[in-house]
């Protein structure tokens, strides 16, 4: 079945799977999930890069032809995701940025208008910006408005494995906005994964359900196998639910 | 507002009673459930929960690998100072012990610093005594100014300050906050802090929610583990925990487990904590406040501290020095504040994390000004 890529500034991907660094038990599993996954583009929190350190530096697992997508995780104003997002562009990690504006870290949940904020003016400076909000559909055509790249609504909070407990505000960001959604947080099994491309997510991005998992490689597998099902059954066009049941062999055939 | 409030909606609350009332069906209803509220942590605290050690072990590593993964934060302390007007009976630098006293010169900062840049760890845990004329406020903005050259975050534990004050030291870097109260009982409190600033029980209750008001990142508390009676007093730590959590939305509140080490100088503790009911708390905070960072210091010894890895431990300290400076030169003064149990390198440590099956990380925050 023929399929578009997934365009996101200039490059296309031709996996629908983002992956995260974080939470690993050894960085050393980071290139192996991201060949037993497929996955093309990675988040990093730039917080986590030490590319001095005399011990250990993450950006060294990630394969060259995996693209880097630096996040802003610890910022907790749009000025600091714009001061973040720059030090990245400048420590040569590239210029795609995941904004991540969190000022309730007891949840996670992230600050919208600091991250519409910050995304216009690193828009504006170049930056192919993936914004991670809260699904708000007026906040996302402003997104769009300003120069955002992609937008990234969390299925649930960061971490929690609840799936898409922010499912019918997704599908309304799916209908009706013009940029590629990507389904960012809370997906926590390659069921939930499905069910995100199923209703026509232009892709996901996972880490703790494949970080922590017992296996994180065989995990990233399994999820590239979720996110290409849910895609094909999307393209396929899924046959309407009904509350009645249709008997393959009706009982009043008969009477035809 | 403040978690004094709290504490005295339980004056006059019968501890004992209710741990009386305890049932296993108690305990096993709140380990079927997700969200604790505080009873549901107290019931944990109790003895009868102590039979369920292994399904809440078990539980509190779930949590724990959901929220943080297989990882453990590293730090490492640097004192910088032993000058302390404080009479504190169970501490090596109570004002009536005679020690011998010191305080680091700048360059000598710098030195250490450099020493234990080295390991990789980017994260320093400054901590000094509370001696205001001979480290003032002024002194320690000038040790963070020096700190911040080699470290990705500097985090303080020091006297409890004014808010005006914790500003700052977070306006040259700091980003954490340390203050333990040591003990929640008011009586024992006022028993063991005999004089000094110290004694002053609410100012330091307290000097949390300041440092969460002046915008630290991170506030870490606790209480020292054998002044209290000690399931009461964990109940206090991890409701002030959630205390500040919910008010204070923006800051990642910590816990650390400190106890008594029974080598320890003269003083007695009255009470004790074995390790069984150490990993009890461990659990029980870990299931009451999941998303909050825990810390186990090299207090405990090296095997104790390699089992609680997979427990709900996220925050370890490595090859520590707790006398003054002692990375780069030797310690003269002999004189810690308390005795290091764990004595490893941190290539040690490091490596018996890696054989857990967990990552030690080295650096996980950037100051962005």
């Amino acid at each position: 079945m023929q399929d578009e890529k997934l365009t996101l500034g200039k490059i296309s991907f031709e996996s629908r799977l983002l992956t995260g660094t974080g939470k690993f038990s050894a960085n050393e599993l980071i290139p192996k999930m991201l060949a037993a996954s497929g996955s093309q583009m990675i988040t990093v929190a730039l917080r986590r890069i030490d590319s001095s350190s005399p011990v250990e530096n993450i950006l060294s697992y990630i394969p060259e032809n995996v693209t880097l997508l630096p996040n802003t995780s610890g910022a907790r104003t749009a000025d600091e995701a714009v001061r973040v997002a720059r030090i990245a562009r400048e420590a040569g990690c590239g210029d795609f940025i995941k904004i991540e504006v969190i000022t309730d870290v007891k949840y996670l949940m992230p600050d919208n208008i600091e991250t519409l904020k910050a995304t216009e003016i690193l828009a504006k400076e170049g930056f192919v910006v993936l914004p991670y909000v809260m699904p708000d559909l007026p906040l996302a055509k402003r997104l769009e408005d300003v120069g955002a790249a992609a937008v990234m609504p969390l299925g649930s909070p960061i971490g929690t494995n609840r799936g898409l407990e922010t499912k019918a505000m997704i599908a309304r960001l799916i209908e009706n906005c013009k940029l590629p959604i990507i389904v960012d947080a809370g997906i926590g099994r390659p069921s939930q994964a499905a069910e995100a491309m199923e209703m026509g997510a232009d892709a996901v991005l996972v880490n703790t359900a494949i970080a922590t998992a017992t296996d994180p490689v065989v995990m990233g597998e399994a999820f590239a196998l979720a996110v290409r099902a849910g895609r094909m059954a999307y393209l396929a066009k899924i046959a309407a639910e009904s509350h009645l049941s249709r008997a393959s062999s009706p009982l009043t055939g008969f009477l035809n | 507002m403040s978690f004094n409030n709290v504490i005295k909606e339980f004056e006059g609350f019968d501890f004992p009673a209710f741990f009386e009332t305890v049932t296993d069906s108690d305990v096993e209803r709140v380990l079927g459930k997700e969200k604790l509220n505080n009873m549901d942590f107290l019931i944990l605290l109790s003895e009868k929960a102590a039979k369920f050690l292994e399904p809440m072990a078990r539980k509190s590593h779930q949590v724990t690998v959901q929220y943080f993964g297989r990882t453990i934060h590293l730090f490492v302390p640097l004192y910088i100072s032993n000058f302390c007007s404080n009479e504190c009976t169970y501490c090596g630098f109570n004002i009536k012990n005679s020690i011998k006293r010191r305080k680091l010169s700048l360059e000598e900062v710098e030195a250490e610093a450099v020493a234990i840049a080295k390991t990789g760890i980017q994260h320093l845990l400054l901590l000094t005594g509370e001696a205001h004329q001979v480290t003032p406020v002024s002194y320690l903005v000038d040790v963070v100014k020096c700190l911040k050259k080699h470290f990705a975050s500097v985090s303080i534990e020091i006297f409890p300050m004014d808010e005006c004050d914790y500003r700052s030291l977070k306006a040259v870097g700091v980003d954490g906050l340390t203050v333990f109260q040591e003990v929640y009982d008011k009586k024992i409190y006022k028993s063991v802090h005999l004089s000094g600033q110290k004694s002053d029980y609410l100012y330091r209750l307290n000097a949390p929610e300041r440092g969460a008001k002046a915008g630290y990142r991170n506030v870490n508390i606790g209480c020292l583990m054998g002044l209290g009676e000690p399931r009461s007093e964990a109940f206090f730590t991890g409701m002030h925990g959630r205390y500040l959590e919910d008010n204070y939305l923006h800051t990642e509140v910590s816990l650390s487990l400190p106890r008594f080490n029974p080598a320890e100088g003269d003083f007695v503790p009255p009470f004790t904590v074995n390790d069984k009911t150490f990993v009890q708390f461990l659990c029980a905070f870990r299931l009451f406040l999941p998303r909050a960072g825990i810390s186990v210091s090299t207090r405990e010894s090296a095997l104790f501290r390699d089992n609680l890895i997979s427990l709900g431990v996220t925050r370890y300290s490595a090859g520590s020095c707790t006398g003054v400076g002692g990375y780069a030169v030797e310690d003269h003064s002999q004189t810690p504040q308390f005795e290091i149990t764990d004595e490893r390198s941190v290539e040690d440590v490091v490596a018996a994390i890696v054989r857990h099956g967990y990552q030690p990380v080295y650096k996980d925050w950037d100051q962005i000004a």
